[in-house]
C-alpha cells in the first residue's frame, strides 16, 4: 500500500484528479455497467420465462462446470453462463454489411446509440465517499441538465441507423423513435422541474442530500413521496426513452421486423442491444437518485456520507440494490401491457403528460410560495 | 360491422385498473413458475413425450409370432411411397428362400430412408401381408445421412414381433387340416 500512497502523494492535484477519474470510469463502465447489462439480459430472459410459465435459459455450461460438484449444476440451471455464451456469439458472428446501406452512417450509428447511454452515467452519484474520493465520476453543478442533454443524443443513433440502413422497416423504426423520443423528452424534462424547485440545486449530490432523513419518523424523505405525479410521468417517460415495452415502437418486432436494427448483425447489433440496456441502467440510476434517495437509507446512519470504507461500500451496495430493483420493474412491466398504438403514444405524451407536468410545476410553485409566505 | 366502444370511466382511462390487473396476473404466473415449479416446459432430452397409443411414427418391419419375416417383397409399399423413401431389392430367381413356409420370397434388402419418410402410413395401409407398421418412435437421430437409411436388419430389430396381427395363422391351420384325408367338415 505504501508505494501506492507515495505514488499518489507525489502527483499534483490535477494529476490526481485525472487518475481517479480514469479509475472511476474504468471501474464503473467495465466493472459494473457492462456486467450489469449482460446479466440484465439474463434476468430479462429468466423473468420473462417465469411469467410465461417457461424455464428460461438453463443449459449453457462451460467445461469447468463438471468439476464443481453441487454448485455447478445449480449455476447452470440459473443460466449464469448464458451471457458469456451470448457475448461470444455476438463477437464470432459474421459482421455483415448489406450492399444497399449508406456505409459511413451505418458504421457510426451503433456507436452513437451506445455512447450517450454510457455518458449519462457520468453524473450519477453511485455512492457517498470511499476514502476522500466522492463516488461520482463528474460532480457537475448542472448534473440534470447534462443528463437530459446527453440522453436526447441517443435518438441520433436510432435515427441514423434507420436512415443508413436504407430499408423500409429500419426507416419506419427511425422515424418512430425520433417522434417518440422528442415527445417524451419534453414530458420527462418538465416532470423533474418540481424536484429542483424543492431541492433548490441542480447538482445530483445535493438532490440526494435533500432526501436524507425521515418525515413523521418512518416515511423516508424520498421525493417519490413528495412528488408522486412527477415520478409517474418520469417513469412512463423513462420507458418511452429507453424503448421498452409498452413503448417499443421503434423496434416493434411484430410490425417492423427489428425496426431500426433490422439490417444489423453481429457486434454492431450487439452495440444497439447493449445501448438499450445501458440506457435502462442509466434511467434506473437516474430514478434512484431523483426519487428514491440515491445511496441513502433512512436508518442506521446510512443517510450521511460514509466515514469508513465499509460504509462507503455499503452505500454503493444500497445504490446498486435500488437500481436493480427498478430494473426488475422495467422487465416485469414488459409482460404486463400490450404495445401502444402510435397515435395513442403521441396522445399520451403530448395531451396527457405535458399538461400534467405543467400543472404539477404550478402546483408545486403555489405550495412553495404558500409555505414561504408564512 | 360497427363495434361499439364501451365508454370508460375516468378511473379506467387512467390505465390504473389495467396496470393493477396486469401486475396481478404476471406476478401470479411468476410465483407459480418460480416457487411452485409449474413450468409447462418439457426439458427434452431428459424428459420425453410419451406418445399416445396409435401414434403414427416411424415405419418399421415386423416379424410374425414365430419370428419369421412377414414381408414377401411385393414392392407395393415402394410403389405407393410418396417421397420414395423405401427401396426394396427382391431376392431374384435364385435368391434366399423366405423364412416362412407359406411365402414364396422375402426381400434381399429393404431400406427406408428416414430423412425422406414423411410418416404418412401409406406403406402400412397398402401392405397385403401386414408386414410394416408405423410405430411410436418420433425422434430419429443420426450423425450422417448414411446412418439415417435404415436397412432390413435394423428395421426388423426395431419393429419387433407383431403377434397381435396374425393374418395367415388361420389360413395355415386350415391348410394343414386339409392335408389329412378325409377332410374334416
Amino acid at each position: 500500500m505504501d508505494w501506492i500512497n507515495n505514488f499518489v502523494g507525489g502527483l499534483t492535484a490535477g494529476q490526481q484528479f485525472a487518475l481517479f477519474s480514469l479509475l472511476k470510469v474504468v471501474i464503473v463502465i467495465f466493472g459494473a455497467v457492462l456486467p450489469i447489462v449482460a446479466y440484465a439480459v439474463l434476468v430479462e430472459r429468466k423473468v420473462s420465462a417465469f411469467i410465461q410459465d417457461r424455464v428460461g435459459p438453463n443449459r449453457s455450461a462451460p467445461f469447468f462446470v463438471k468439476y464443481l460438484p453441487v454448485v455447478g449444476p445449480f449455476l447452470v440451471r440459473l443460466g449464469i453462463f448464458q451471457p458469456l455464451a451470448d457475448g461470444l456469439k455476438f463477437i464470432l458472428k459474421e459482421d455483415f454489411t448489406p450492399s444497399h446501406v449508406r456505409k459511413v452512417y451505418f458504421w457510426i450509428a451503433p456507436a452513437i446509440a451506445m455512447v450517450p447511454a454510457m455518458l449519462a452515467l457520468a453524473v450519477i452519484p453511485f455512492g457517498s465517499t470511499l476514502g476522500n474520493q466522492k463516488m461520482v465520476i463528474a460532480d457537475l453543478n448542472v448534473g440534470i441538465l447534462y443528463t437530459f442533454g446527453i440522453v436526447s443524443l441517443g435518438v441520433y443513433g436510432l435515427v441514423l441507423a434507420g436512415y443508413a440502413s436504407n430499408s423500409k422497416f429500419s426507416f419506419l423504426g427511425g422515424i418512430r423513435s425520433s417522434a417518440q423520443m422528442i415527445s417524451y423528452e419534453i414530458a420527462m424534462g418538465m416532470s423533474v422541474i418540481p424536484l429542483f424547485m424543492l431541492v433548490g440545486d441542480l447538482n445530483l449530490s445535493k438532490v440526494i442530500e435533500y432526501q436524507a432523513g425521515t418525515t413523521l419518523g418512518f416515511i423516508p424523505n424520498w421525493l417519490v413521496f413528495k412528488q408522486p405525479i412527477a415520478f409517474v410521468i418520469f417513469l412512463v417517460a423513462a420507458f418511452a426513452e429507453t424503448n421498452r415495452l409498452p413503448f417499443d415502437l421503434p423496434e416493434a418486432e411484430t410490425e417492423l421486423v427489428g425496426g431500426y436494427h433490422t439490417e444489423y448483425s453481429s457486434m454492431k447489433f450487439a452495440l444497439f442491444f447493449l445501448g438499450e440496456y445501458t440506457a435502462m441502467v442509466a434511467a434506473s440510476a437516474m430514478m434512484v437518485v431523483l426519487f428514491f434517495g440515491g445511496w441513502t437509507l433512512p436508518f442506521a446512519g446510512l443517510d450521511h456520507p460514509a466515514a469508513t470504507f465499509i460504509m462507503g461500500f455499503a452505500h454503493i451496495g444500497i445504490f446498486v440494490a435500488k437500481m436493480l430493483a427498478l430494473m426488475v420493474v422495467f422487465i416485469w412491466v414488459r409482460w404486463m401491457l400490450p404495445r401502444f398504438r402510435y397515435d395513442q403514444l403521441m396522445d399520451l405524451g403530448w395531451r396527457r403528460f405535458v399538461p400534467l407536468a405543467l400543472a404539477n410545476i404550478v402546483l408545486t410553485a403555489v405550495v412553495l410560495w404558500a409555505q414561504n409566505a408564512k | 360491422m360497427i363495434v361499439k366502444r364501451a365508454k370508460l370511466s375516468f378511473w379506467e382511462r387512467l390505465y390504473v385498473p389495467a396496470l393493477l390487473g396486469g401486475l396481478q396476473v404476471t406476478w401470479k404466473h411468476f410465483r407459480r413458475t418460480l416457487f411452485g415449479g409449474k413450468a409447462v416446459t418439457m426439458e427434452y432430452p431428459e424428459q420425453k413425450w410419451v406418445v399416445p397409443e396409435g401414434y403414427r411414427g416411424a415405419p418399421y418391419l415386423v416379424r410374425d409370432q414365430t419370428g419369421d419375416t412377414k414381408c414377401v417383397s411385393c414392392q407395393l409399399c415402394e410403389f405407393v411411397c410418396p417421397p420414395k423413401a423405401i427401396k426394396i431389392i427382391p431376392p431374384g430367381p435364385a435368391g434366399q428362400p423366405a423364412d416362412r413356409a407359406n411365402a414364396e420370397k422375402m426381400p434381399r434388402e429393404f431400406e427406408i430412408n428416414m430423412l425422406r419418410c414423411i410418416f404418412c402410413g401409406f406403406c402400412q395401409e397398402v401392405c397385403p401381408e401386414e408386414a410394416i407398421f408405423l410405430q411410436r418412435d418420433y425422434s430419429l437421430t443420426g450423425l450422417s445421412r448414411g446412418e439415417m437409411i435404415y436397412d432390413k436388419e435394423k428395421l426388423l430389430a426395431l419393429g419387433g414381433t407383431h403377434a397381435g396381427v396374425q393374418k395367415w395363422k388361420d389360413k395355415l391351420d386350415e391348410a394343414k387340416e386339409q392335408e389329412t384325408f378325409p377332410v374334416k367338415g
